[in-house]
């Protein structure tokens, strides 16, 4: 490891050490929160117990499927959008100001136009994901040089094959960054709307242990969303960076 | 050159009428029960925000978001000045304030609510949570790419600590945080409204879950459509300033 990895480590430690203590001497009540080795135990017992499984399929499956949804049609839509210049400038006010606005607002109207199911979530997690997809590929394919293009056509390569072989790797890594964002939107966005109103989901459970005072329960499914999204977030980072070194752009 | 000028407006225009088309096609399609035409948001808006409570909702709604940009900022740019400055720590902490960037900070929430308690001071502390971090994490940047010319001229000139991040760092910096605030504004704005859509008793979210609880379609579709154009038209005005700043550099 290397001495700043052994920081980053001594940095969290230390918190958790210090939450320890305060939590230990009392300066932070039991009602407020509970020790970390208490939540770190309650947390082993929940994930063993298999009682959260429901809850966690039910958060998974969601987010996978608006994912899923946010990645094809963000891809797709930005390969079109690049051809479709007019129609691409039109929408670029859109997409300058489409993260200033509070998608979640939109979640109470969903509600009331779908009901109360999984869709108000996924359609609120796949419009938080595919414009950081759609912006994303319209990066990378602006970034393809052009003489790559170039080169595709003195080989007289088919579209498709132009498409394959040239475009998409020269714009991975781009297509990463906005798969790395569309993951942590995906997420944010099913949890959050889970937990402004919802039948279940890891959400709803949070917001059920909050309002019914069972810190046993909320705090290990918070350290557990926690450490979802961290490892996630770090392993496609860690994609990111590889491809980037790769391209010597880093 | 006159054409250039008025290609982005133009462009605005051609999409807001689109949003409306789109918007009043599918109340067409799905009917009064779902949705509310745009007119008759539109009038029950007017309705709404002539109404004695409305100005109740929108000051509690500003007055958590004013003083928690606030606090975003002050905090925001003192610790992106130190993190750029000192590179062990800069290296050590940036990519868990990355990390916590990609955390759905919602379930953080009630943790704020026990910690601070139901109240201005939870929402407060949930709009900074979401504004801080880009105000650190650009301003990091900026202070980090600073030329490094301009840093020997400083070093030259024996400027001390405070009079160069007042004569060199932070001019040279500026249309990089400015990006970094105006991210921060749009960040904190939502903070604050998700923070009052769960537990609260006032504000605007509160009032788009009371549209939900009392079915109220033009209710919700009025506040939706306040925050949307309130959002948009401030995000619009600072990336034109942004835009403008860069332009200069």
């Amino acid at each position: 490891m290397t001495r700043v990895a052994w920081y980053r480590l001594l940095v969290v430690a230390g918190a958790i050490a210090l939450l320890e203590g305060l939590c230990l001497a009392g300066a932070i009540d039991k009602i407020t929160m509970q020790p970390p080795h208490l939540i770190a135990r309650d947390l082993y017992r929940m994930l063993v117990s298999g009682r959260m499984n429901g809850a966690i399929m039910k958060t998974l499956s969601n987010t996978v499927l608006a994912l899923g949804l946010a990645l094809g049609v963000g891809i797709v839509a930005g390969a079109l959008l690049h051809r479709l210049r007019a129609l691409r400038d039109t929408l670029d006010p859109l997409f300058a100001t489409y993260y200033a606005v509070p998608i979640f607002a939109f979640y109470p109207f969903f509600i009331v136009v779908f009901g109360l199911g999984d869709l108000p979530q996924i359609l609120i997690a796949f419009m938080l994901g595919v414009v950081a997809m759609i912006v994303n590929t319209l990066n990378g394919l602006d970034r393809v040089p052009v003489v790559l293009l170039k080169t595709a056509r003195i080989m007289q390569l088919s579209p498709i094959d132009t498409a394959l072989r040239v475009t998409l790797p020269s714009a991975a890594p781009y297509i990463v960054t906005g798969i790395k964002l569309a993951v942590a939107y995906a997420f944010i966005g099913v949890i959050g709307s889970e937990f402004i109103t919802s039948r279940g989901g890891i959400g709803y459970e949070i917001s059920f242990a909050y309002t019914s005072f069972d810190n046993a329960t909320m705090y290990p499914l918070i350290v557990l969303i926690l450490l979802a999204s961290i490892a996630i977030n770090a392993a496609l980072s860690g994609w990111e960076k590889r491809l980037l070194a790769k391209r010597g752009m880093r | 050159m006159n054409g250039s000028r008025w290609r982005g407006p133009r462009n605005a225009l051609i999409l807001v009428a689109a949003l409306v088309a789109l918007w009043q096609g599918l109340y067409w399609w799905v009917g009064d029960v779902a949705l509310a035409s745009p007119a008759a948001t539109l009038r029950y808006t007017a309705k709404l925000v002539t109404g004695e409570s409305f100005g109740m909702h929108l000051f509690d709604t500003m007055r958590a978001f004013a003083i928690a940009f606030a606090l975003s900022v002050v905090i925001g740019l003192l610790a992106g000045f130190w993190l750029g400055f000192d590179r062990l720590s800069g290296d050590t902490l940036e990519p868990m304030i990355v990390a916590v960037y990609a955390i759905p900070k919602l379930t953080l929430y009630p943790i704020l609510l026990l910690a601070f308690g139901l109240g201005l001071s939870a929402k407060v502390a949930f709009g900074v949570l979401h504004g801080v971090i880009p105000i650190i994490l650009f301003t990091l940047a900026a202070v980090r790419n600073t030329k490094p010319i301009l840093i020997k001229t400083g070093h030259v000139l024996k400027l001390s600590r405070s009079q160069m991040v007042r004569w060199i760092l932070f001019p040279a910096a500026i249309p990089e945080i400015f990006t970094g605030l105006r991210v921060g504004f749009a960040l904190t704005l939502i903070g604050c409204l998700l923070a009052e859509m769960f537990a609260s008793q006032r504000g605007l979210g509160y009032l788009l879950m009371t549209g939900i609880g009392l079915h109220n379609v033009e209710l919700i579709m009025s506040v939706t459509l306040l925050i949307i154009v309130f959002a948009a038209a401030v995000s619009v005005l600072l990336l034109q300033i942004d835009l403008r700043l860069h332009r200069r550099v």
